[in-house]
């Protein structure tokens, strides 16, 4: 059986609730995919208060924000349907998206897609980096925030942006030890107050150092760790050993856009923004008509502009569709300016670079 | 290896879920209501949930969200479960998997 519809969103993090909401708002008829068992992407783990202004929901905690919007999308009734547990896992030229909805594969063609598929973390190449107790950032976030279960007992934390800067501190919130968080550049690349925060604790931040190895015979027992000059090669005699039992990596995130790449969208490789992200209009429509993205898939931000774009692209699908509402002009104005306004600082500028290359059309 | 669940926090609650029975590898093992798989092995301290079929090295999860297949595992009989999203179900019979698997009849 084919599922006809106006517009499927594909992810459930803060961009796809947010296009969601936004298109059934306006009166289309919607549908989200979600691959997880519950809705709010990488926000159900985050515990801290947020930055930015109050329209993205400033100090509001991630977790909070997620619900908010969810139970908001349940407030449409009919006109929006969310599927958890169902992954999309194809996307053909004719516009077909299949689905494994709990285990049943099923097909959908809707006349509009946003893509907010969010990222995945990057890995680091090292000796044994393959043992067990080595985890992405946001894995021990998860097993932490939302299943209550500390990784282990001393954590070795590579990366000190504000992931790796925050995960820190979460794991002394549960009550897990942080022997140190290890960073390649000569300065850390999270805010202030975050390293503020861990540094009180107590933690060590080694800038310009490096892991060179993990070992353990059948989980990680130890690191070791140097210091590395400027062309990232470790200097001798300045190697140490770290007990810990779980190395935790946290060297960034890269789109996960598989599906824009199998849907035949015209993609740029920008480190700037993490790998390969879609080309995409002033309405983010990618270069297939009527496929739209938004969040950490059109490259590696924050949720805060996770949201607004996810506004910006549920209202243009459905403006598209007819469904164009009198508020339109002065929410799609609102949303532009909110997305300058959130890249305008100085810590902004390496987004701004990335972003200027995204144009098409 | 109860001193893995975290019971005081000072932002999050998490309740005492009821309790679900199951087994790794032969082994009766007890997880809760809400975890995955791979998380109430965790909480059982189990790091290792496979061997990779040709290096015969040892692996554990990375992602735990689904992105990154180091999870799989052999579930009810069935292989490539990835455990680190699949829910903990009563009952369930949770074996390490050290080859490619099988693939589910189709
Ligand atoms: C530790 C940490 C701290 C952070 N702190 C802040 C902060 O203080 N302020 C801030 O603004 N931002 C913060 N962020 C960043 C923010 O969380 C992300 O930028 C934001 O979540 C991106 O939103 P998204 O909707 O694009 O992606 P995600 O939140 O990643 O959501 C994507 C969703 O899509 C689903 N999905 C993926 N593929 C498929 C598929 N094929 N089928 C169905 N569903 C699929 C995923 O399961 C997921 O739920 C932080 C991130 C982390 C990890
Ligand atoms: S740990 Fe990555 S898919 Fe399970």
């Amino acid at each position: 059986m084919m599922y006809k519809i106006d517009l499927v969103v594909i992810g459930g993090g803060p961009a796809g609730l947010m296009a969601a909401n936004t298109a059934a708002e306006a009166g289309a008829e919607v549908l989200l995919l979600e691959r997880d068992g519950h809705l709010g992407g990488q926000l159900v783990k985050q515990t801290h208060k947020f930055f930015g202004s109050e329209k993205q929901h400033a100090s509001v905690r991630g977790i909070d924000i997620s619900t908010m919007l969810g139970d908001r999308l349940d407030s449409f009734g009919d006109r929006a349907t969310v599927w958890k547990n169902a992954t999309a896992i194809g996307f053909y030229e004719d516009g077909v998206i299949t689905v494994d909805h709990d285990g049943v594969y099923k097909k959908v063609k809707p006349k509009r897609v946003v893509v907010a598929t969010g990222a995945s973390e990057k890995f680091l190449s090292f000796p044994n980096n393959d043992l067990p107790g080595i985890y992405g950032a946001g894995a021990v976030q998860t097993m932490m925030n939302v299943y209550g279960i500390r990784p282990g007992h001393r954590v070795l934390m590579i990366g000190a942006g504000n992931i790796g800067l925050i995960v820190s501190y979460q794991l002394m919130q549960a009550g897990v030890s942080v022997a140190a968080i290890v960073e390649g550049l000569p300065k850390i690349g999270g805010y202030a107050v975050h390293a503020g925060k861990v540094r009180r604790a107590g933690v060590p931040i080694l800038t310009s150092h490096t892991i060179l190895r993990a070992d353990g015979q059948e989980s990680v027992e130890r690191a070791t760790i140097a210091r590395i000059d400027r062309t990232w090669n470790a200097i001798p005699e300045t190697e140490r050993t770290i007990e810990c039992d779980v190395i935790c990596i946290s060297v960034g995130l890269t789109p996960l856009a598989e599906l824009l790449w199998q849907a035949g969208c015209e993609m740029r490789y920008i480190p700037a923004l993490g790998g390969s992200v879609p080309l995409r209009n002033d309405c983010l429509e990618t270069t297939v008509k009527g496929v739209y993205v938004a969040g950490d898939v059109t490259g590696i931000e924050e949720a805060s502009a996770a949201m607004v774009e996810g506004h910006l692209a549920g209202l243009e699908a459905a403006a598209s569709l007819g469904f164009k509402s009198d508020s339109y002009d002065a929410e799609r104005k609102d949303c532009m300016e909110q997305l300058t306004a959130l890249r305008s600082g100085p810590t902004a500028e390496k987004i701004r670079t990335g972003l200027a290359c995204t144009a098409c059309l | 290896m109860g001193d893995r669940r975290i019971t005081d926090h000072p932002i999050l609650d998490f309740d005492e879920g009821e309790v679900i029975h199951f087994t790794f590898d032969g082994k009766p093992m007890e997880g809760r209501e809400g975890d995955t798989i791979a998380s109430a092995l965790h909480a059982n301290g189990v790091k290792v949930l496979g061997y990779h079929f040709k290096t015969k090295r040892p692996r554990g999860f990375y992602c735990a969200i689904g992105n990154c297949s180091a999870c799989l595992m052999i579930v009810n009989g069935k292989s490539n479960v990835r455990t680190c999203t699949a829910p903990l179900l009563p009952g369930m019979v949770v074996e390490t998997q050290s080859d490619r698997g099988v693939p589910d009849d189709v």
